[in-house]
């Protein structure tokens, strides 16, 4: 057989087997080719971005390069006792070219990060080395460690230490409430500053229980609309369908009108007696505002997976479970709700994963206690200017959606997302 | 939903109940957008229901907001809604022709990698909103398109290919490739078999995708806050600000505004879902 293959030519003389091969190339090629445009834009503008992102993360080149000479020097300091005379020279001469470039300061503030009580004692030395009062003649070590005591303390030459190497972890375990101890070791901050855990804690919590809300409310009417007859359901699909079109911002806007305090989610309690008149419960900027705002924006995201699941559903297998003796419950239960699970994950997954990185709608109903880590990034990008950080955090957090992106590519398949 | 009359009574009830629950469901998605209008409508400063408007006085309603939208010197709205509608045009294009092109190329049965490739396309989709902010931020000011129409553009062509992509490669899936090559096999070239067979036939789709990415675009707001500059100001940047610092009754009028222009952009989809529906053959 394979010999007789082989001498199939095609008209140009060629072996079938190769032309067959080198169309397929071609095809391949051809394929491949009209990918490549967005393929490319998004790897330059986007995929690199944020794996810059990353680097600036670690970053820590900045004091790296503004002393040379002393972590050269530093390399052969064991760090148990005082530097030798060599490191103190280093850093008077790696300092002085700092102070005729005006970078002192820069210095002093990120020392005083890795340890308090740099920046003032930078300064002073800044003042010495300015009016040339160090003779460089004579040792510079007995000159610096005259400046101020803490020129003298062993501790602040091993914080020197620690930021020679010019990447750094520091950023990530400070979005952990963890930092470098003086020896080295990653310590956890006080018991009462450690707000980062708290808000990661708290975005996950609002984004299972959002999740839940959505699953708890849109289970129903995916139902019922899937039930439906055609023409009854496509006009209730109207009301899914509008708030799912209708801008994030405006549907955060009437949340805002409803939930505050004079509003109408608040009159209609009073009217009917729930609360008194002088006594109205605060429903916006907390939590409440919060888990309310964001269920009802996210919920279509819940209810699109689950009805184009549940409309495959062929109706015949209730009334079969129902005929075998099943009753209405116990039909669904073992029927129904078994065949609906793809939807549920893909509507699950996908709540979840915006939810993770919802920003607008927390940051305006939320007030304190309703914010998420979404927005701790945006206020380093904004206010700290920490970008470093930003960064850090945000890739934390990427790393936590970009598991779940995976586990609902593995079960649901990205190119299953169904839009409208 | 008339039930059978042999039905028990605590399935009657039950099924009560569950209509109950999906009335309430309805309720709660579709009328927290009807707050909006009839404030919008205020006479007042206050964002309640005046004593005049629960009494249906004609006095209180009023189109003093309105007014204030276009003609309010303060407010930025004019320059707003033209910057809105310049970037999510072109962006809406940008997003449609590099969508469309790789949608094409990943239907191909011949596509290489296709997995991580669609993964990677659809990633602006999934990737938190405040991620693709900074990252995009930091490309934007290192090629210097910060604070420029351009920079903001090309963000949401970004964010907008991957409803474009998916919209598409959904019209695809049901394609009858036999059709192009019944082009093919009658002497047309490949760029006129796409022009006069394949685009007619997906066009419902692109167009589809094209209006997720310009709602997408439309309604931007935590990218572009990093990237605008005060010339860049778009309305979501405008609604953003008055609802941090003072909700005042013309961002209402601004929002009934924009959920009449969401209810066109949705029936218009519903109408393309329809029509791609009927040319690929798919009755229900």
């Amino acid at each position: 057989m394979s010999s007789e293959t082989k001498q199939i030519l095609t008209t140009d003389g060629i072996p079938l087997e190769v032309s067959l091969k080198k169309a397929e190339k071609k095809n391949k090629i051809k394929a491949f080719l009209l990918v490549a445009p967005l393929l490319l834009f998004l790897i330059i503008t986007y995929v690199f971005p944020i794996g810059e992102m990353f680097s600036r993360s670690i970053d820590d080149k900045m004091i790296t390069n503004m002393l040379p000479k002393t972590f050269k020097e530093m390399e052969k300091w064991d760090g148990q006792e005082l530097p030798p005379e060599e490191v103190f020279t280093a850093f008077y001469y790696d300092f002085k070219v700092l102070v005729e470039k005006q970078e002192h300061g820069k210095l002093g503030q990120r020392l005083n990060k890795e340890k308090n009580g740099f920046n003032s004692i930078t300064k002073k030395l800044f003042r010495q080395v300015k009016r040339k009062k160090i003779d460089e003649s004579t040792s510079i070590k007995e000159q610096i460690m005259k400046v101020h005591k803490r020129w003298r303390n062993v501790e602040y030459w091993q914080a020197i230490k620690r930021t020679a190497p010019p990447y750094t972890m520091s950023k990530y375990l400070k979005g952990m409430d963890m930092y470098y101890a003086a020896d080295g070791s990653i310590t956890q901050v006080e018991e009462d500053r450690r707000i980062h855990r708290i808000l990661w804690l708290r975005t996950l919590e609002i984004a299972f229980f959002v999740t839940l809300f959505c699953f708890l409310m849109g289970y129903p009417i995916a139902h019922l609309l899937a039930t439906l007859p055609m023409k009854y359901s496509n006009l209730l699909m109207i009301c899914v369908l509008l708030p799912f079109w209708t801008s994030l911002l405006v549907r955060t806007a009437s949340w805002m009108i409803l939930l505050q305090q004079q509003g109408v989610v608040n009159d209609f309690f009073v009217l009917i007696g729930l609360v008194a008149d002088d006594n109205r419960p605060e429903m916006m900027y907390n939590k409440v505002g919060t888990y309310v705002a964001m269920t009802q924006i996210l919920l279509p995201f819940m209810v699109l997976p689950l009805y184009s699941v549940m409309k495959t559903i062929s109706p015949s297998l209730m009334r079969a479970g129902k005929s075998l003796g099943g009753t209405p419950f116990v039909a669904f239960w073992k029927v129904y709700f078994p065949l609906t699970i793809p939807g549920i994950g893909a509507g699950c997954l996908l709540v979840f994963i915006l939810a993770i990185g919802y920003y607008i709608t927390p940051a305006l109903v939320g007030g304190a206690s309703g914010t998420l880590i979404s927005n701790q990034i945006a206020f380093h990008m904004k206010q700290t200017l920490d970008w470093s950080f930003a960064s850090a955090m945000g890739l934390m957090l990427l790393s936590g959606v970009l598991v779940i992106y995976w586990i609902y590519n593995k079960l649901v398949g990205v190119d299953n997302i169904k839009l409208g | 939903m008339a039930l059978p009359s042999y039905t028990e009574t605590r399935y009657r009830i039950w099924h009560y109940i569950y209509i109950a629950i999906c009335t309430f469901v309805f309720f709660f998605l579709i009328a927290p957008l009807f707050v909006i209008f009839p404030l919008s409508f205020n006479a007042e400063e206050f964002l309640v229901f005046s004593e005049g408007m629960k009494n249906l006085d004609p006095d209180a309603f009023s189109l003093r907001w309105y007014k204030d939208m276009v003609y309010g010197t303060k407010n930025p709205w004019g320059l707003a809604a033209k910057n809105s509608f310049i970037i999510a045009i072109f962006a809406t294009l940008g997003s449609i022709i590099l969508g469309t092109l790789a949608a094409l190329g990943l239907s191909s049965r011949h596509m290489p990698y296709k997995g991580i490739i669609m993964a990677t396309l659809i990633s602006p989709m999934i990737v938190p909103l405040i991620i693709s902010g900074v990252a995009i931020f930091f490309f934007m000011a290192k090629v210097g398109l910060a604070a420029t129409h351009t920079g903001i553009v090309l963000a949401h062509i970004i964010l907008g290919t991957p409803f474009v992509v998916i919209t598409v490669t959904a019209t695809l899936s049901g394609f009858d490739h036999s059709v192009t090559r019944a082009a093919a096999s009658l002497g047309s070239n490949p760029v006129n078999t796409f022009m006069k067979v394949t685009l007619p036939l997906i066009l419902p789709g692109v167009i589809s995708g094209g209006l997720f990415a310009f709602v997408t675009s439309f309604d931007e707001v935590v990218v572009v806050l990093f990237l605008a500059g005060l010339e860049n100001t778009t309305i979501p940047i405008q609604m953003w600000t008055g609802l941090r610092e003072q909700l005042s009754p013309t961002i209402l009028a601004v929002a009934t505004c924009l959920i009449i222009l969401s209810t066109l952009i949705l029936i218009s989809a519903e109408l393309l879902r329809r029509r791609s529906e009927r040319l690929r053959g798919i009755n229900r």
